[in-house]
């Protein structure tokens, strides 16, 4: 049980971001921590140590993750496989450079608030991916495995995250540049 | 080269240490294509600031609430 207590104080804050980014919502994130711990516990004995342990039990609680949601929009369909037939994010369009300093732009919280904004806006399979893969720094491979995807899927949903990401983030991030009698404050 | 074909090289891109066969034509592209060097430059820092900010924090209390839920139900099973 110690050993096991160690487990759950190494991974618990990646089950936690993880979750949230599926279910959206902290109570569900709250008790999807506790039943993919639990779960993850009860089928010590089938894990194989042939895959590491962070990538089985983030499959445990992504699966636990999608219950919730289902869940929670009863008579819908969710999977990691929903919305992700879009068009966008295959060509960039808002080709706006940034400013050479997006963080000095806001403060910590606003920040964070615009993060999460962003990333709710795009289909679960694609926040998934790029949460394992840009965030938690797993490999394609890994990835994969993780969410019963092939590599191309992989491949292919992370490249579409990535530039519906930078497209919506250019709206916060565009470098402005205010025309002299904008920038002086008050004057007419 | 074409910008669509750059964009499917972008992940390998992104890892300066990949070793890719058509690492010379993909700079030259860059050099030559503003739209691609900006998508390029700002898909890094996009990467950058997640990895940098963390949305979704787990405060001490909650996660102490959390292992004691957690190694309670473990036991009981
Ligand atoms: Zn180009």
């Amino acid at each position: 049980m110690a050993a096991y207590e160690k487990l759950v104080k190494q991974y618990d804050r990646q089950v936690f971001r993880i979750a949230n980014h599926i279910v959206q919502n902290r109570e569900d994130a709250e008790d999807v921590v506790q039943d993919a711990f639990l779960k993850a516990y009860q089928k010590l004995n089938q894990f194989q140590g042939n895959s590491k342990f962070y990538t089985w039990l983030v499959r445990i609680a992504v699966n636990e993750s999608l219950m919730r949601l289902r869940k929670r929009r009863t008579g819908k369909m969710v999977s990691i496989d929903e919305d992700v037939e879009t068009e966008e994010g295959s060509m960039p369009r808002d080709l706006a450079d940034w400013s050479p300093d997006p963080e000095a732009l806001y403060g910590q919280s606003e920040m964070a608030d615009i993060l999460r904004r962003t990333i709710q806006g795009l289909p679960p399979g694609f926040r998934v991916v790029f949460v394992l893969r840009d965030v938690d720094g797993l490999s394609t491979e890994e990835t994969a495995e993780t969410l019963g995807l092939s590599i191309p899927a992989v491949k292919s949903r992370l490249l579409r995250a990535r530039l519906q990401l930078r497209e919506r983030l250019s709206r916060y991030f565009k470098r402005r540049d205010l025309k002299p009698a904008q920038a002086q404050d008050g004057v007419k | 080269m074409t910008c669509t074909e750059f964009l499917a090289q972008l992940d390998e891109m992104l890892d300066q240490d990949a070793a890719i066969p058509l690492r010379a034509d993909l700079e030259e592209h860059l050099r030559c294509c503003e739209h691609c060097e900006i998508t390029l430059s700002t898909t890094r820092k996009t990467i950058q600031i997640y990895r940098s900010h963390e949305i979704y924090e787990l405060p001490e209390d909650l996660r102490e609430r959390l292992h004691k839920a957690i190694l309670a139900k473990c036991r009981k099973c």
